[in-house]
Parts: C-alpha cells; sequence; structure tokens
C-alpha cells in the first residue's frame, strides 16, 4: 500500500486550482496531482504514491548516497581482481 | 528506470553482506516495518542472503492486513445498500469479512469498484450524482494526504454524494505497541521510508528515548534495505540507539509539511482496533468533526457494528513478527491468495502472500524430503 514510484515531470498544469502534471515511469505516464511538491518542476524526478507526488527526488543527496554504495561495490571488485591475479596461498 | 535500476546491482549487494558478515559480532533480531520493504525483502531473497545471526522479521506494515475485521464489515454492508457505489484500493476487494467479502458483493449486483488513486473516485462522484460514492480508506500516513485530499476538495466543491470509510492506521504507535509486548523480540527497525516521506522522522526520537532501540528509516530496493540493516547493525554493536536515515533522496527529517497540513486539517488522532493485534491507543486517524459531513460511518449508521475475529489462522503471530507465515499449518493448502482465510495471505505486501509467491515451492520441497 504504501508502494511508491519514482518519475519524470513531464508537464506541469493547474486545474481547478490544483496542480497537475504528467510523469512518466518507464514506458508509462500518469497523471499525477503534484500540489504537496511545489519545488519540482518539469524534468525532475518525483516520488509518486495514489495518483500525489509526495517527494521531489534529491537529486544531490541521492548521487552522493550512491557514490558510497558504489564504494563499496567497486572495492569488491577490485579485491575479486587481486584475489584471481594472485597465487593461492597454501 | 532511474533510480530504481541501480539500487538492485548485485555486486554491491554482495559486498554489503560481506560488512555486515564484518561488523557483526552476535546475532541481531531486526524488523522491517512496511509490508512494501516486506515485499523486496522476500523477492529477492534479501533476508535469506544476510549473515548467520541476522535474523529479520516481519511487521504489521500492510493496512490491507490490519484493518479490522468490523471496518470490513462496515465496508460490505455499506456496498451492499441500494444507490450505493463503494470504491476502494484493489487489495480490499478479497479481504475476508465475517460472512463475505467485497468480491462477493460486487459479484452478486452490488456496485464495487477499484481505483488506483482517490481522485478517481472523487471523479466518479462529480459525474454520478444519483451515486452516493463511498471511498474506502485505508492506508498509513504515506496514503493518508492524498485521501485527506479528496475529502478537502468534495468539501469545497460541496459535493453532497461523497463520502468516506475512513479506517487510516499510524506507525510510531504501532512501533511502540510492539516494543511494550512481553514477547518482544526486536532489537532494531528499519523504518518506513515512505510514512517518512510524509512525516518526517521526529517523532521517532520520542520511541528511542523510551525504549533504546536503533530505528533507520530504509528505502524499498534491495541496496536500500542492505544498507539500513547494515546502518542498523554497526549502530547495535557500537551500542547506539539512534534514528538515522538511509532514504535520505526521498525522505527529510521534516518530512512534507504541505501533505501534513491537509492531513491534520482533515483527520484526527483516534484509538483503533488492528486486525490480529487488537486496540492500540492513538493509532488511527479519523475524519473530523468538521468534515461529519463526508464521513461514510455516521451517514449510513454503521458506527455499532462489531464483529468478533476467528482464531482459524496465526495472522496475530505472523503480523507481530512472532511467527513466520510458514509456521503455519493452512498455509499454502488451506489458505492461499485466490482463497485467503486471513488478511496476510491478500496483499501483495502482506507476509504470508509474499512467501507464497516467492517461497512456497521451498516449503513443499520441504515437506517432500
Amino acid at each position: 500500500m504504501c508502494l511508491a514510484i519514482p518519475g519524470k515531470v513531464l508537464t506541469s498544469e493547474v486545474h481547478n486550482g490544483i496542480r497537475i502534471g504528467r510523469v512518466q515511469f518507464g514506458g508509462i505516464t500518469r497523471e499525477t496531482c503534484l500540489d504537496f511538491v511545489p519545488e519540482a518542476a518539469v524534468g525532475d524526478y518525483v516520488i509518486v504514491h495514489v495518483g500525489f507526488a509526495i517527494s521531489r527526488v534529491d537529486r544531490e543527496e541521492a548521487e552522493r548516497s550512491y557514490r558510497v554504495l558504489e564504494s563499496m561495490g567497486l572495492l569488491q571488485g577490485e579485491l575479486e581482481s587481486e584475489l584471481e591475479s594472485s597465487p593461492p596461498e597454501r | 528506470m532511474k533510480y530504481l535500476d541501480e539500487y538492485r546491482d548485485e555486486k554491491i549487494a554482495r559486498q554489503i553482506v560481506a560488512e555486515l558478515a564484518r561488523r557483526a559480532t552476535r546475532p541481531w533480531v531486526l524488523m522491517e516495518i512496511c509490508g512494501g520493504q516486506t515485499h523486496t525483502l522476500v523477492r529477492y531473497g534479501i533476508d535469506e542472503m544476510l549473515p548467520a545471526g541476522i535474523e529479520m522479521i516481519h511487521g504489521p506494515g500492510c493496512p490491507v492486513c490490519v484493518t479490522s475485521l468490523e471496518t470490513i464489515d462496515k465496508a460490505i454492508e455499506i456496498a451492499s445498500r441500494p444507490g450505493v457505489t463503494l470504491i476502494s484500493y484493489g487489495d480490499m476487494l478479497r479481504v475476508p469479512g465475517s460472512h463475505t467479502d467485497l468480491f462477493h458483493v460486487k459479484a452478486n449486483g452490488g456496485d464495487v469498484r477499484i481505483v488506483y488513486s482517490p481522485s478517481e473516485a472523487l471523479k466518479f462522484a462529480r459525474a454520478n450524482h444519483s451515486r452516493q460514492v463511498v471511498f474506502f480508506a485505508v492506508g498509513f500516513e504515506t496514503t493518508a494526504p492524498a485521501n485527506a485530499m479528496a475529502v478537502w476538495q468534495a468539501c469545497r466543491e460541496g459535493l453532497t454524494n461523497f463520502s468516506m470509510l475512513a479506517s487510516h492506521v499510524l506507525v510510531p504507535p504501532a512501533i511502540r505497541a510492539l516494543l511494550s509486548s512481553p514477547r518482544n523480540r526486536v532489537q532494531g527497525f528499519v523504518g518506513p521510508g515512505h510514512v517518512c516521506t510524509v512525516m518526517g522522522y521526529r517523532e521517532y526520537e520520542e520511541l528511542i528515548r523510551d525504549f533504546h532501540i536503533p530505528i533507520v528509516v530504509g528505502g524499498f530496493e534491495p541496496l536500500d534495505l542492505l544498507e539500513a540493516i547494515l546502518m542498523l547493525v554497526v549502530q547495535l554493536e557500537e551500542g547506539r540507539a539512534e534514528v538515522e536515515n538511509q532514504y535520505v533522496r526521498s525522505v527529510t527529517c521534516e518530512g512534507n509539511l504541505l501533505a501534513q497540513r491537509v492531513l491534520a486539517e482533515v483527520f484526527e488522532v483516534c484509538d483503533r482496533k488492528w486486525r490480529g493485534i487488537g486496540g492500540i491507543p492513538e493509532s488511527g486517524l479519523r475524519l473530523r468533526e468538521g468534515y461529519a459531513d463526508f464521513d461514510a460511518d455516521r451517514i449510513f449508521g454503521t458506527e455499532g457494528v462489531t464483529a468478533e475475529e476467528p482464531a482459524e489462522c496465526i495472522s496475530a503471530e505472523v503480523l507481530q513478527g512472532l511467527k513466520k507465515p510458514t509456521d503455519c499449518s493452512a498455509f499454502g493448502t488451506r489458505c492461499t491468495p485466490e482463497n485467503p482465510l486471513g488478511a496476510p495471505m491478500v496483499s501483495s505486501e502482506g507476509a504470508c502472500a509474499a512467501y507464497y509467491r516467492y517461497r512456497r515451492h521451498d516449503v513443499a520441497l520441504t515437506q517432500i524430503r
């Protein structure tokens, strides 16, 4: 129920005082209420739950935290190649 | 898809597991609160990848599963009346009530419809003035602002044929109830990332003061969950108990203030009965007095409906993390998603349904052996 997924804001218009945008998720787009995320502009990614964007994805935080994760993966890769290239210890 | 695929990298996942194995010097019991997180854990087999001794137990964060039997009965009663269109999120249709479910009401001619968003229910009410349109509003803090917005709009437009059967539940009081139980085994929580996207995580600090237990707000992809688990284990090994935020790309300390404002305008905190768990003080949201004209419970006079939960399934223990779905003798045989005995077998976020979808063949093999 608390499933919410990131999508890209394609359009933004105001209807009856409500800000509505078309948001793209992979191959499909959905009409989404953008009233809770006034900071989100066309081109931004938002997290959408039951037709309402509940946050704008913080690009900088996402990149910073992902680099931490990625560095763990890189470390593992280096470790593996090191193990492969060095003769096994007896 | 951006912000999804990169959080499913297997190589990084294995490295986090290796780091967990290095950090953990003793067994730890952790709980993910949210049913969406349970689904990811079981789907990707994350709980089985973890180093021995780190046990994940599954929390009660599935609104479909914890909506009380009497609320289901109320929805069934309202949906059975002539002139009523009951609109709901899809999973609620198969949840067993005391005698039947909404799916059977629909099959017998009741007008029961499924929507993806409460905005669609509102649209239907605008276009069908001859129908009394009732939206069955369940969900945690994540869903409450969207549902509140529908009522707020209906009020603003002066719609007289739209109402809501509201049965929202709140996460922090449920954590408090779990931790207060003498049977509690949980030593750290993966916090619900989307609930905290809306509410922030200030209110979790009170739980930490009272129970000295770490909480890491986590996302929903495999790497999110593994990183949150690692952050919990590091805290536990260092003897710390703090709120930390793993899901920084969506969650801030204050949460979404606009969503909170709409939620507080329309709903107020109330005591709530949870299916399988019982009453928890101040653990729900109901419509405020100012929105009484939109309260289906009052309009249809169902306030007095009560129901006793049958004892045929172990969902109470599953929802409190005391038993695994596979501990149930009815699992996958007398209880399946097509014919559920209990609510956790209905929703894809229910622990039983997740185990049925991804683990039932393992169980079958064990039984054959």
